[in-house]
């Protein structure tokens, strides 16, 4: 092979033989710019939080210190309010019902449609990000005379989960979809089906085992939406769970603390849920 | 007509080795057809790789014998039994797939014994059969851990455990190699073939290598749009190409132009004799094999010989070394003793002369290209 180069050209600078200098200050200014971005963003999420925090520990006088408001969320009641640790229960109940619930229809669906009718993805998809685009006041008054008939049947809050599964499918959907998207379906149910496997079995032991940490994405994601749901809950007229709850104690208390320590409680409890399921999710392995 | 012929598998079970007959076998997606009427029988025990193009059909044939997809015409028939209705997970066929299939939550050695446990096999049994299976294929050391914690070649090395452990009656090996690199490939092609004659299973092979194909069957089945172009042993597919396309895609062919009179073709002042009989008289387009082009003379007196030209580039292959001549007109690959291509350079002038091995010509007078096909 005759050489490219002749005499007197400059070769181009190789990336082997640039300054090295340059690239390491390149990389400091990255790493200045990472720093400054995080604190930032992480000063905007911590400080309303920290400042929650500081309200719910008030003394009853301004700058003193006191657990009180803490203490009241086992024990607060007032009238014409239902107690606030029985609105925690319910809202947990409801959490759980409306997490089952919400993954019970969607796992098997979306496995399904993956494995057999591809075609169908795109439509579930939209329907599935529909309550995503539509206000919840819409989906109150559309709602509306189904839980009138709802009503008739029970007034439990927990009736709740009708609509929350609703709410809950596009969280849910994406977490899943990311899940599945990570896999390779179609040859996994192709290996497991010519082993012998049924239709069920590929979905139950092979294909929805690899989504554990899709499903508990879908999970918390859930668990966090119920936990902070207010609108909907509020204009149906369900007072018995946690957000209405702490509006109502926001207009019939002078000793707002208490609504605070709820709130940033019922933040604290999500973010260690979030917690043990990233831990769990890692945990995947030693089964089969 | 069913035959089969009884084997014993590592585990000591006998078996009888089963025919695998494809009947009239369509398949359209939609406008395109992906099969065409095809019809192909592997003897039991046997291993049948098909080659061909992306897009001729081979996979589509494997998946259909598989029960992946469905026939629009035609039968499966395997040990004599119609299972052209039959559901993937009913007809009893190992398959290996091109993408890592092992099922990632659970250990080598319980993706081994999945299909077993399906079989409602019992919980020692099936250890016991995992474990010499995973020994067949050299890993049972590593039946604890888990696909991610293994290499490509050992994980497609499970994959081949885990589809003999349920000891099916036909194995299927959907481009197995593929993923891998080039070494690991070729190691684990011979263990392909060592597992397959010591299990004595029927074995229907798809790879678009042809040296895979080439190095590992007892017949080679060459596909072009869907139909069976030829299928014979690998020496006959090599040598005795049936069509162009057989030639052109199964190793390197030189395209030269000549004539057809009297039942033999005339090339650059050589004589050679036709594969097909029946070619009329007029000119065509000879495919001749590097292998044929021999070095008649190095550094020639005249430079008038119709195979006398300038060397333009010498690729050192090991024994062997290709050597590209221009003539002039066109280009042509030869393919010597490195010991004789060492005296050649770029620039070097070589007079070539054409073997009479039996060649193959198709119509028409534009070579195209000089070389044609792949390398095997």
């Amino acid at each position: 092979m005759a050489a490219v180069t002749s005499v007197g050209e400059t070769p181009a600078p190789t990336a082997a033989s640039r300054p090295r200098g340059m690239h390491a200050r390149r990389q400091r200014r990255m790493n200045v710019f990472r720093y400054v971005v995080f604190t930032v963003f992480g000063l905007f999420f911590l400080l309303p939080l920290l400042a929650m925090l500081r309200f719910s520990l008030e003394g009853p006088k301004l700058g003193t210190w006191s657990l009180s408001a803490w203490k009241q969320i086992a024990s607060y009641q007032n009238t014409g309010i239902p107690p606030l640790l029985s609105a925690i229960e319910v809202t947990l109940e409801l959490a759980v019902i409306t997490s089952v619930v919400t993954l019970v229809l969607l796992v098997p669906t979306m496995i399904w449609i993956r494995l057999r009718v591809r075609w169908l993805e795109r439509t579930v998809e939209f329907l599935c990000m529909l309550p995503l685009t539509i206000p919840a006041i819409v989906l109150v008054v559309g709602i509306a005379p189904i839980y009138n008939e709802i009503q008739h049947f029970s007034l439990s809050a927990l009736m709740l989960f009708w609509i929350y599964v609703i709410l809950a499918l596009p969280y849910a959907y994406r977490a899943l979809a990311a899940g599945l998207v990570s896999m390779d379906v179609k040859t996994l149910s192709e290996a497991a089906r010519s082993l012998g496997a049924s239709w069920l079995t590929v979905m139950v032991r092979v294909i929805a085992p690899n989504m554990r940490q899709a499903i508990l994405n879908a999970l918390l994601l859930t668990f966090a939406l119920v936990l902070g749901e207010f609108t909907i809950a509020f204009l149906l007229l369900y007072g018995n769970v946690l957000q209405p709850e702490l509006f109502a104690i926001s207009r019939n208390t002078p000793n707002a603390g208490v609504i605070f320590s709820t709130s940033f409680a019922a933040l604290l409890f999500t973010f260690v849920l979030l917690l043990i399921l990233s831990y769990a999710g890692r945990r995947r392995r030693g089964r089969g | 007509m069913t035959s089969s012929s009884v084997t014993r598998t590592p585990a000591g079970a006998s078996r009888a080795a089963v025919e695998v007959r494809l009947e009239e076998l369509s398949r359209h997606y939609g406008p395109v057809v992906a099969l065409d009427h095809l019809d192909l029988t592997l003897d039991p025990g046997e291993l049948v790789a098909l080659l061909g193009p992306s897009g001729c059909g081979k996979t589509t044939t494997l998946r259909l014998l598989a029960g992946l997809e469905d026939a629009d015409t035609g039968r499966v028939v395997v040990g004599g039994k119609d299972i052209t209705g039959l559901s993937a997970a009913k007809r009893d066929m190992g398959m290996v797939f091109q993408a890592y299939s092992l099922f990632p939550h659970m250990t080598v050695r319980q993706n081994v014994a999945f299909g077993l446990r399906l079989r409602k096999v019992g919980s020692a049994q099936r250890d016991k059969r995992a474990l010499e299976m995973l020994d067949l294929v050299g890993l049972s050391a590593q039946a604890d851990r888990y696909p991610h914690q293994i290499s490509g070649g050992q994980q497609q090395r499970v994959a081949l455990a885990r589809a003999l452990a349920i000891e099916p009656q036909v194995l299927l090996l959907d481009e197995p190699l593929s993923a891998l690199d080039a070494k690991v490939r070729a190691q684990l092609r011979d263990e392909i073939r060592r597992i397959q004659l010591e299990v004595g299973i029927t074995t229907l092979f798809v790879t678009h290598d042809q040296e895979e194909a080439l190095a590992i069957a007892d017949r080679v089945g060459v596909m072009k749009d869907g139909r069976l172009e030829q299928l014979a042993p690998p020496t006959e597919v090599y040598s005795r190409p049936a069509t162009s396309f057989v030639a052109e895609f199964v190793g390197l062919s030189n395209r030269l132009p000549g004539e057809v009179r009297g039942g033999e073709v005339h090339v650059r002042g050589a004589t050679l004799p036709l594969v097909e009989r029946d070619v009329p008289d007029g000119p065509v387009v000879a495919l001749v094999r590097p292998e044929a082009v021999t070095m008649a003379s190095h550094a020639p007196e005249a430079d008038s010989g119709p195979l006398t030209g300038t060397v333009i580039a010498v690729t050192f292959l090991g024994a062997t070394s290709r050597v590209t001549v221009d003539l002039g007109d066109t280009t042509v690959l030869a393919q010597l003793p490195t010991s004789e291509a060492t005296a050649l350079s770029a620039g070097s002038r070589v007079a070539l002369a054409i073997r009479p091995d039996p060649v193959l010509v198709s119509a028409g007078t534009d070579p195209a290209t000089a070389a044609a096909g792949e390398e095997a």
